[in-house]
């Protein structure tokens, strides 16, 4: 469950501070788990192409969001997944006024369809699928501060995770097919001037890895995430982002989740991302928290 | 499990909608006059004395070997013309002048891009000498482009004046009439081929294009030699017709680019001295000077742009005749009520609103507003099934007046030198970059007033649309908080002045 995809801000897709589609954990049938995550992403400099810099008009750059999350399980095997969130952005020096809104709507089907054991460990096999599309009608025509790039897109995943005793790794590849996106305007400039509101949008894969520790209580796990655009172009040299730059990113951090006992159905989540290397997208730290609570809907039919 | 495969394959069907994107200017009709403009060698020429002040010589006849080898050059490559081929005989079969203008504006979009600053915080400026070394030459900002496309466009209008003189001088028949075999891939013209039209558009465009996009020439070549094919394999011009064609219109250009040397746009950066000056001068007559809102501070956008030299008046009439009084004092009740209007745009905008102001902000990396109303025009012009020599003439209307337009709002900026709104109240947020120069007046409303006007005289149905897009245009600047209402209604008032005296040209020139 609990997903954040924070598309917006650095002109790019920061893939999972909370934890999501991207893990091998699955909620058994009839278990649903809701939650709300808040979290904030922040760069000072980017890459222009390649080339490192910051941007003194613009500052810090920012965004806040809450996302709400939703996972439930279908059956054993098979859970769907739902999130959207609220996205606000702010240039800390500059002119350039913020924006907020309502981004998008996610929506994953994550799907076992292989487990077994070796030597003493669970090694599950998943495969995911999913779409997303924009929840308002906000522009993504600002970079960096648009709230998101506004492409509707279609995801499919493989993942492998095995566990052992309580420890674990997951490994996953995806790959999203990105729908046009639609301009205020009538031209805009690629590596030609384009007359059209129309934009054609790269492609993206990515490779996520993840290991760590899991128990019923608690799990404490490291990630790495590496993006890339399949087309799309650099930002040339002192211009603005736009939103079919081929936009690279290489993510670390720590993701958090505690599950007390003593609060039955309760779960909270932390979790630290920053930037490695990037290419046109911000060099995106941040950071989030969130609270979850798990319920089992098969219950209100036993008590009819 | 079934019912899941049926819901993610629907969602991805819906997520893949079709990704092939049409521009809108791979659409148009092929050139197809309804009046063919024969007389158009005897219309009044800008810079030209007389329309054969440069010479064409005489054709070969069309019985001649010579003329057969080419005639036999066109058969050859019409032997085996593929589909890439027959794209670009359609390409350029939409008008010689509509492409070309189309290429500056590509060049314009692309160079359309401030300079980086200097490790010291100061800022390299671009080198006409050495284009190609970073800052790359040109930043063709808004007054370099307007500048840039009156430059094109007059070039083109004089190049077919000289051109349609000699057409009807020489009057040789088209290579379709001499040998009907040969086939015509593009609507016949009753025109004389000789000089081609075409050709002398291409000789004019590619000498203005090379002065102002010194660092693109390959680029520039390239569609040149396209172009010229591309009129050999419709089966409409010989080889002489574009050559003489061609070598024709790159005469008449250099006129234009003697004139563009001498018109003191090259100073126009001016000097530390001048800036310093500036600032110095506003603040002694009691009101806020203009000061860089970037970081570093930026010197201010070409401040002598308002001392080059015009094409419609001289520079006494500018002063006298089109320099709007000045702005309302920064110490004043009306400046505060305006600088409180765009405050309250800039917290209280419509989703509506932001889209007028991105629509229009013509930015960073675009054709700048005198190309959007190049665009818009082409678009218009396009419906109007215009020969090349009228297209030529209007968008020369169109586009000195949109030069001489920025002219005169940057006198105006650098006369009165006022402040921003967010330089008076750090509070107001932008929606689209704000311009690195003075606000009164606005440069967007001085284009689109200029612009609606010269084109309701063109084409005087569609006045009620030009002027909407005109008010529309203007007023996108107050909602991106980037100009006062004064900027605005002034701008529009300024620039529909300027065009009264492109229109005063224009039903002199004998073209109506």
């Amino acid at each position: 469950m609990k997903k954040i995809i924070l598309l917006g801000i650095i002109f790019t897709n920061l893939q999972a501070i909370a934890q999501t589609e991207l893990d091998g954990i699955f909620l058994n049938k009839k278990l649903l788990c809701v939650g709300a995550v808040y979290s904030r992403m922040q760069w000072q400099q980017y890459w222009e192409g390649n080339f490192k810099r910051e941007n003194l008009n613009l500052g810090k750059v920012s965004a806040n969001s809450i996302a709400v999350n939703a996972n439930y399980g279908l059956t054993n095997s098979i859970n769907l997944l739902a999130n959207a969130q609220y996205v606000a952005t702010k240039a800390s020096a500059g002119q350039l006024a913020g924006l907020q809104g309502l981004q998008d709507l996610a929506m994953h089907t994550k799907w076992s369809f292989y487990k077994t054991t070796i030597k003493a460990g669970t090694l599950n096999c998943i495969a995911i699928a999913g779409f997303s599309l924009p929840l308002s009608n906000y522009t993504p025509d600002l970079m960096p501060l648009s709230i998101g790039l506004k492409s509707k897109t279609a995801t499919a995943r493989v993942m492998v995770d095995y566990q052992k005793n309580k420890w674990f790794a997951t490994l996953s590849g995806s790959y999203a097919y990105r729908g046009n996106v639609t301009l205020d305007r009538n031209t805009y400039y690629t590596s030609t001037l384009r007359y059209t509101n129309k934009v054609e949008m790269p492609n993206v894969t990515t490779l996520n890895i993840r290991a760590g520790y899991r128990s019923s209580s608690w799990v404490i796990e490291a990630f790495a995430n590496q993006m890339n655009s399949l087309s799309g172009f650099d930002i040339t040299k002192n211009n603005m982002p736009f939103v079919s730059n081929k936009m690279n990113a290489t993510t670390t951090g720590l993701h958090f989740k505690y599950i007390p006992a003593s609060l039955n159905g309760l779960e909270v989540v932390a979790d630290g991302i920053t930037t490695i290397y990037g290419r046109n997208v911000g060099q995106n730290t941040g950071i989030s928290a969130g609270i979850f609570y798990l319920m089992n809907v098969a219950k209100k039919k036993k008590t009819k | 499990m079934k019912n899941i495969l049926a819901i993610l394959c629907t969602a991805f069907l819906l997520a893949s909608c079709k990704k092939d994107i049409v521009d809108t200017v791979a659409n148009y009709t092929l050139l197809n006059p309804t009046r063919p403009d024969a007389n158009a060698g005897t219309w009044a020429p800008i810079l030209l004395t007389r329309p054969d002040e440069f010479a064409c010589t005489a054709p070969i006849p069309t019985n001649s070997p010579d003329y057969v080898l080419q005639i036999n050059e066109i058969k050859s490559y019409q032997k085996n013309i593929t589909a890439e081929q027959k794209k670009i005989i359609n390409y350029w079969g939409a008008g010689a002048v509509l492409r070309w203008n189309e290429i500056m504006r590509n060049l314009v979009a692309k160079h359309n891009i401030p300079p980086y600053q200097n490790e010291d915080g100061s800022y390299p400026i671009p080198q006409a000498a050495n284009p190609l070394a970073y800052p790359t030459f040109p930043f063709s900002n808004p007054p370099y482009a307007a500048r840039a496309y009156a430059y094109l466009s007059t070039a083109q209008y004089d190049a077919c004046v000289a051109a349609y003189h000699y057409k009807a001088l020489y009057n040789r028949a088209a290579p379709f009439i001499v040998d009907a075999s040969i086939q015509t891939l593009l609507p016949k013209s009753p025109l004389p081929s000789y000089p081609s039209e075409d050709a002398t558009v291409l000789g004019a465009s590619v000498a203005i294009l090379k002065l102002l996009f010194p660092g693109d020439q390959d680029f520039i070549n390239q569609m040149a030699d396209e172009h010229k094919l591309a009129r050999m394999l419709s089966g409409c011009n010989t080889r002489s017709d574009l050559d003489a064609g061609e070598a024709l219109g790159k005469m008449v250009a250099s006129k234009f680019v003697a004139r563009a040397r001498g018109d003191r746009a090259g100073a126009a950066v001016g000097t530390p001295a001048i800036w310093a000056a500036l600032e110095a001068n506003t603040a002694a007559t009691g009101q806020i000077p203009w000061i860089s809102l970037e970081t570093p501070k930026r010197p201010s956008m070409l401040p002598l742009f308002g001392k080059v030299r015009t094409f419609l008046f001289d520079s006494l009439t500018m002063v006298t005749n089109i320099r709007p009084a000045a702005p309302p004092s920064t110490s004043s009740a009306q400046f505060a009520t305006e600088l409180a209007e765009v405050l309250n745009f800039s917290k209280n905008l419509t989703r509506t609103q932001l889209q007028i102001a991105h629509y229009w902000a013509d930015g960073i990396n675009t054709y700048t507003p005198p190309g959007h109303w190049n665009y818009i025009a082409s678009t218009a012009f396009v419906k109007q099934n215009f020969s090349e020599a009228r297209w030529a003439r209007n968008m020369a209307l169109l586009n000195m007046g949109l030069m001489d337009a920025a002219v005169a709002c940057w006198d105006a900026k650098y006369t009165y030198f006022n402040p921003r709104p967010s330089q008076v109240n750090t509070t107001i947020k932008t929606v689209t970059g704000v311009p690195n120069f003075p606000a009164y007046i606005s440069g967007h409303s001085s284009f689109s007033g200029a612009a609606a006007s010269i084109l309701s005289y063109i084409i005087p149905a569609n006045a009620n649309t030009f002027n909407a897009m005109a008010s529309e245009a203007s007023i996108s600047r107050l909602y991106a908080a980037i100009h006062y209402r004064s900027d605005c209604e002034v701008g529009l008032v300024t620039g529909k002045k300027v065009a009264t005296y492109a229109i005063a040209k224009g039903r002199a020139d004998g073209a109506e």
